[in-house]
């Protein structure tokens, strides 16, 4: 029925522990066989306590680290086998949103380069046409035309994060691989911009790989989700079936430790 | 349409200034780094105008020695051989600074290169060129410099490099260190997962984020560059056919206690131009430092 965005076999990514010379080198397993798939258009989330390897299994997805072995299919193209020019002619077609959206912008750039860098990256419009897509980028994420000018340091957190978003979004990328897009925001702003997500989503038809701590945050915002721990998934449901029905262990602990008030 | 998707429209709209223009509103409140400036233009504009309008050979023999300054028309005095003492400040002047300014640009050139390129790529080409630039660290750079100009001839080019070649480590190792911190911030990564080029985040991500202390430390080399100069021309190590500051204090060396304005006023002039480049780095150092910012 619906197309299979991102499929992902096996995926494994280890770090070396020891730089000894004479004991055999050790490694640690981050992400230790990972599967799963995503459709066009649906959100998929990843959630697991620090440390779990939910990151670092976006980053390897993204070829931003080097994956140990595993497929990583993006539409039809493999990905982990691709090198040189033709893996950046690829990589606009999925996009990040970071965590923190202080780092995320390069401070010595104003907003509008900011979001045009992924189309100068990719090299195919007239300055032109950049310039009319990053007016309608602006106007998508709620920013307003004059701010355009600005520098980084001239925004609220919650402002960044609608340019880190401007710019995921400025390639049309098949997958957007949100890394904690709002744990670093405060929560009034939380859920704007995951309103702003999802609004840009049903426009777009976007699909999202959406990497979180916070569970209030996932029910919000996805399809399906899978609980990762140790490097491993744990569990793999769709979203009413999880948390209305945990099956894992580690699953109905993590739904137990989502603080609630009671008076 | 939902509201909260959109951001209130109350807050004041921002002029849009240039991070340059903020760095140079801080370095103007910082009054000695200010003064600092002004006497470093002025002794650059007297080096570089000066000899047009004061014509006089450093070299040329123009009334009896040892006229003490002041005296029989020269501003100056003269020196051992009754050559005018001021023809010598500003031409000698010229030729300090240019060494200076071109030395200190080879070593930030050659500094810059080196960690750079250790700090993006890592791994054994890192190993590498920091191994080679511990190297140099620990080289004598006064006898290493000696060798050179000994060996290859007192030439300005020759003493320039050798002054240059002792002096990049130091902007290496920051270059280095600035190369490390940022290439792990996100923008960084945001920009090569939107497929820009390893020389594109090298050259346009990353140097510019990692040019504030390198442009200090640049600054500051321009007077270390001028020392070291002076440093081998008392030793004798100059080009013998142009005058330089510290040439004037080491041909003047014999004379010290007879006519110590001889060696006084050159070594006043390198004084004064190096701790006003002293000053102007530091107040350099406080512009760009985002922390010392908006206290």
């Amino acid at each position: 029925m619906s197309e299979v965005i991102l499929s992902v076999k096996d995926l494994q990514v280890r770090f070396p522990l020891t730089r000894s010379m004479f004991t055999k080198r050790k490694y640690l397993y981050a992400v230790d066989g990972v599967s799963f798939e995503l459709n066009r258009g649906e959100t998929l989330a990843i959630v697991g306590e620090s440390g779990s390897g939910k990151t670092t299994t976006a980053l390897a997805i993204a070829r931003l680290i080097k994956a140990y072995a595993g497929q990583v299919q993006l539409g039809d193209i493999d990905l982990l086998s691709l090198h040189g020019s033709e893996l950046r002619d690829v990589r606009n077609r999925m996009q990040f949103i970071f965590q923190d959206p202080y780092s995320s912008l390069n401070p010595r750039l104003r907003a509008e380069h900011i979001v045009r860098e992924p189309l100068d990256s990719q090299g195919r419009l007239s300055a032109q046409d950049k310039e009319q897509r990053v007016d309608e980028l602006f106007k998508a994420v709620g920013l307003r035309p004059e701010q355009k000018r600005l520098f980084p340091h001239q925004f609220s957190g919650g402002q960044r994060q609608r340019i880190g978003i401007a710019r995921a979004l400025a390639t049309q990328p098949d997958l957007i691989i949100c890394d904690e897009p709002v744990s670093a925001l405060d929560v009034a702003v939380q859920a704007q911009i995951l309103n702003l997500l999802r609004k840009l989503q049903s426009e777009f038809s976007l699909t999202y790989l959406f990497i979180s701590h916070d569970l209030g945050v996932v029910q919000h915002m996805c399809d399906y989700v899978a609980v990762m721990y140790k490097g491993k998934i744990v569990e793999y449901a769709d979203r009413l079936s999880l948390f209305n029905n945990p099956q894992h262990s580690y699953t109905k602990e993590l739904l137990a430790a989502v603080p609630t008030i009671t008076l | 349409m939902n509201d909260s998707t959109h951001i209130s429209t109350d807050e004041p709209v921002l002029r849009s200034r240039h991070p340059f223009v903020e760095t140079a509103e801080m370095f103007f409140r910082n009054h000695s780094a200010v003064v600092a400036l002004v006497v470093l233009v002025t002794i650059v504009i007297a080096a570089i105008v000066g000899p047009f309008f004061y014509p006089t050979d450093p070299f040329e023999m123009v009334w009896a020695p040892f006229s003490p300054p002041g005296a029989e028309g020269f501003l100056l005095g003269t020196d051992y051989l009754g050559r005018d003492m001021l023809s010598g400040l500003l031409h000698g002047g010229r030729v300090s600074i240019a060494i200076g300014l071109a030395a200190a640009l080879m070593s930030v050139f050659i500094g810059i290169t080196v960690g750079a390129l250790a700090g993006f790529y890592r791994g054994w080409i890192e190993e590498v060129l920091m191994r080679i630039t511990e190297f140099f660290q620990v080289l004598p750079t006064l006898l290493f410099s000696m060798v050179l100009v000994a060996l290859f001839g007192a030439s300005l080019p020759m003493i320039t490099f050798a002054i240059g070649i002792v002096s990049w480590t130091a902007v290496a190792r920051i270059t280095r260190a600035e190369f490390l911190r940022i290439r792990e911030l996100e923008y960084v990564t945001a920009s090569r997962s939107s497929g820009a080029t390893n020389a594109k985040l090298i050259f346009s991500v990353i140097l510019p984020n990692a040019l504030p202390p390198i442009i200090v430390q640049a600054a500051l080399m321009v007077g270390s560059a001028i020392l070291f100069e002076a440093g081998l021309s008392f030793l004798g190590l100059s080009d013998p056919n142009v005058a330089s500051w510290g040439q004037i204090i080491g041909s003047n060396r014999p004379y010290i206690l007879d006519a110590s304005y001889t060696v006084t006023i050159p070594g006043v002039a390198i004084f004064v131009t190096v701790l006003a480049i002293s000053l102007v780095g530091d107040g350099l150092n406080d512009a760009l430092n985002p922390k010392l910012r908006q206290r």
